[in-house]
C-alpha cells in the first residue's frame, strides 16, 4: 500500500464525514466513527471521484474497516495503472 | 365536528425569512422579485425570480444534514421549526404519536436531479451523487420534519402542482376537525431555480420577462418564486384551554377538478371549489371580505379567476377585496398554497389586506377591487385562499377571524 493512497483515502473519509482527520487511523474501525450505511455510500462515491475508479458493489460490501478500504482502493488504482500501460 | 384553530406559523420566502418579516412585507407591499442568482439566466427569455436572498443553509442545519436534504426540503423544515416554536407546543409522547405532518411539493428536489443530469449528460461523468434519490424525493420535507422534530404520526406529501400545499393543509384540517388527530403540521415548500427547470418554464411561455403584475392590463406573466410555509393546526377548544394564541380559524376546504385541459383553466372548476369551501365553512358568500387570489399574472388565469369570483359572489364580488400576493413573493408552485394561506392568516390576524403590487392599469376583464399597490386596513371576517393547478386541480381554503 502506498502512503499516498492511504493518506488520500483517510482524508476522503474525514472530509465527507466531517470528522477531524486525526481521529481516523488505518487500524481503526468504522463503528468507532459512528458511520452508517448511507455514510458508507457517500464515502464510496467520494473515493470514486478522488481516484477516478469504479468500486464494484461486491467489493464494496466486503469492506469492514479503513485498512480494507485502503487495500481495495489500492488494488483498483493498480489495475488502472496496469491498463493504461 | 370540531372547530380548528391555526396556532402557529412559519414562513420563509423572498419577502421574509420568518413570519414577522413576511407579515411586515405584506403590509408594506414590498416586492421580493429580482434578478435570478442561482442559475445562469443569460440564455433565458426571462431573468427575474423571487428568491430567498442571502440564504445560508449553514445557519439552520449541520453540514451533514445539508448533504442529504435539498434546498426545497430545507425550506419545509425551517418553516416547520418556526411554526412549532411559535405555537409553544408542549410535547407529550401521545401528542408526538398522533401529530400529522402533511407537506405539498410540486417538483421536489429538482435542483439536485438537475445537477445529476448535468454530471452524466453534459460532463460525461460515470456517476451521480449517491444522495440524489433521497434529496430528490418529494416527501423529503415531510420526512425530515418528522425526524427533526420527533413526530411519529401520519405523515405524507401531496403533489398537485400549484395546489399542492393547499391540498395538504386541507387534508390536515379535515383530520383535526374529524378528531383523527389533535395536532397537525401542514404546508409545503419549493425551490425551482435550476437551469433545466427554468428552461422548461420558459418553453411554457408563461413567465414574465419583467415582473409579476396580476390583474393589471399590461401584465406579462408569472414570476417563479421559492420558499416554504407551515401551519400548526389544532382543535380550537384545545388551543383555548392551553392558552395558545389563535391566529385564525380554518373553517372550510373545497376541491374540484376542471376535467377540461392540461394547462388552460376553466371558470367552472374554480367556481365549484370556491362554493364547496364556503359550504364546508358553513358561511354565506356575503360573509367573505377577502380573497387571496391564485392571481398568477398570466393573461388567462387572471381573466378566468375574475369570472369565477363573479360567478360565485354575484353582486358581492364588487365589495370583495381580492389581491394576489404572488406579485410580491412570486409563484412558489408547490409552496404557493401554504405561503398564500399564511398571507391570508396574517391579513385576518393583522386587520389589513395585502396589496397586489406592480399594478399599473385596470383591465376591464379583471374588474375587481384588487387592492392595487398599497395595503389597506380592514377587519376581515372570513377569507378564501385560492389555488388552481395545471392539470385543473383546484383547492380553496376558508379562514375566519376569531
Amino acid at each position: 500500500m502506498s502512503a499516498d493512497v492511504t493518506e488520500r483515502v483517510l482524508d476522503t473519509i474525514a472530509k465527507t464525514q466531517r470528522i477531524p482527520r486525526e481521529k481516523i487511523t488505518i487500524d481503526g474501525r468504522f463503528e468507532e466513527l459512528g458511520l452508517d450505511s448511507m455514510d458508507a455510500v457517500n464515502i464510496l462515491f467520494a473515493l470514486e471521484e478522488e481516484f477516478d475508479i469504479t468500486i464494484p458493489d461486491e467489493e464494496a460490501k466486503k469492506i469492514r474497516n479503513p485498512r480494507e478500504m485502503v487495500e481495495g482502493v489500492q488494488r483498483l488504482v493498480d489495475a488502472k495503472c496496469e491498463e493504461s500501460r | 365536528m370540531r372547530r380548528v384553530a391555526v396556532t402557529g406559523l412559519g414562513v420563509i420566502c423572498a419577502t421574509g425569512k420568518n413570519r414577522c418579516e413576511f407579515a411586515a412585507s405584506l403590509r408594506a407591499g414590498r416586492c421580493g422579485i429580482g434578478p435570478i442568482t442561482q442559475a445562469d439566466a443569460s440564455g433565458l427569455r426571462f431573468g427575474n425570480g423571487a428568491e430567498v436572498s442571502e440564504y445560508d443553509a449553514c445557519q439552520y442545519f449541520e453540514p451533514k444534514q445539508i448533504d442529504v436534504i435539498d434546498r426545497f426540503a430545507q425550506f419545509a423544515a425551517i418553516a416547520a421549526r418556526e411554526a412549532v416554536a411559535d405555537a409553544c407546543i408542549r410535547w407529550t409522547d401521545e401528542l408526538r404519536e398522533q401529530c400529522a405532518v402533511v407537506t405539498g411539493a410540486c417538483i421536489g428536489g429538482q435542483t439536485t436531479e438537475d445537477q445529476g443530469y448535468w454530471d452524466v449528460y453534459k460532463l460525461g461523468k460515470t456517476r451521480v451523487h449517491p444522495m440524489t434519490i433521497p434529496r430528490t424525493m418529494s416527501n423529503a420535507g415531510a420526512s425530515f420534519i418528522s425526524m427533526d422534530l420527533g413526530i411519529f404520526g401520519p405523515s405524507w406529501t401531496v403533489s398537485t402542482a400549484c395546489s399542492s400545499s393547499a391540498h395538504a393543509i386541507g387534508q390536515a384540517f379535515r383530520m383535526v376537525r374529524s378528531g383523527e388527530t389533535d395536532l397537525a403540521l401542514a404546508g409545503g415548500s419549493e425551490a425551482p431555480f435550476s437551469f433545466g427547470c427554468l428552461k422548461a418554464w420558459e418553453a411554457m411561455r408563461v413567465v414574465s420577462p419583467d415582473t409579476c403584475r396580476p390583474f393589471s392590463k399590461d401584465r406579462t406573466g408569472m414570476i417563479l418564486g421559492e420558499g416554504g410555509a407551515m401551519l400548526v393546526l389544532e382543535p380550537l377548544e384545545r388551543a383555548i384551554a392551553r392558552g395558545a394564541k389563535v391566529y385564525a380559524e380554518i373553517t372550510g376546504f373545497g376541491m374540484s377538478a376542471d376535467a377540461h385541459h392540461i394547462t388552460q383553466p376553466s371558470v367552472e372548476g374554480p367556481v365549484r371549489a370556491m362554493r364547496k369551501a364556503l359550504q364546508d365553512a358553513g358561511i354565506e358568500a356575503e360573509a367573505a371580505d377577502y380573497i387571496n387570489a391564485h392571481g398568477t399574472g398570466t393573461d388567462v388565469n387572471d381573466v378566468t379567476e375574475t369570472a369565477a369570483i363573479r360567478a360565485v359572489f354575484g353582486e358581492h364580488a364588487s365589495r370583495l377585496l381580492v389581491s394576489s400576493t404572488k406579485s410580491m413573493h412570486g409563484h412558489t408552485l408547490g409552496a404557493a398554497g401554504a405561503i398564500e394561506a399564511a398571507a391570508t392568516i396574517c391579513a385576518i390576524h393583522g386587520g389589513f389586506v395585502p396589496p397586489t403590487v406592480n399594478y399599473r392599469a385596470p383591465d376591464e376583464r379583471c374588474d375587481l377591487d384588487v387592492v392595487p399597490n398599497e395595503s389597506r386596513g380592514a377587519a376581515i371576517r372570513c377569507a378564501l385562499s385560492n389555488s388552481f393547478a395545471f392539470g385543473g386541480l383546484n383547492a380553496v381554503l376558508a379562514f375566519c377571524h376569531r
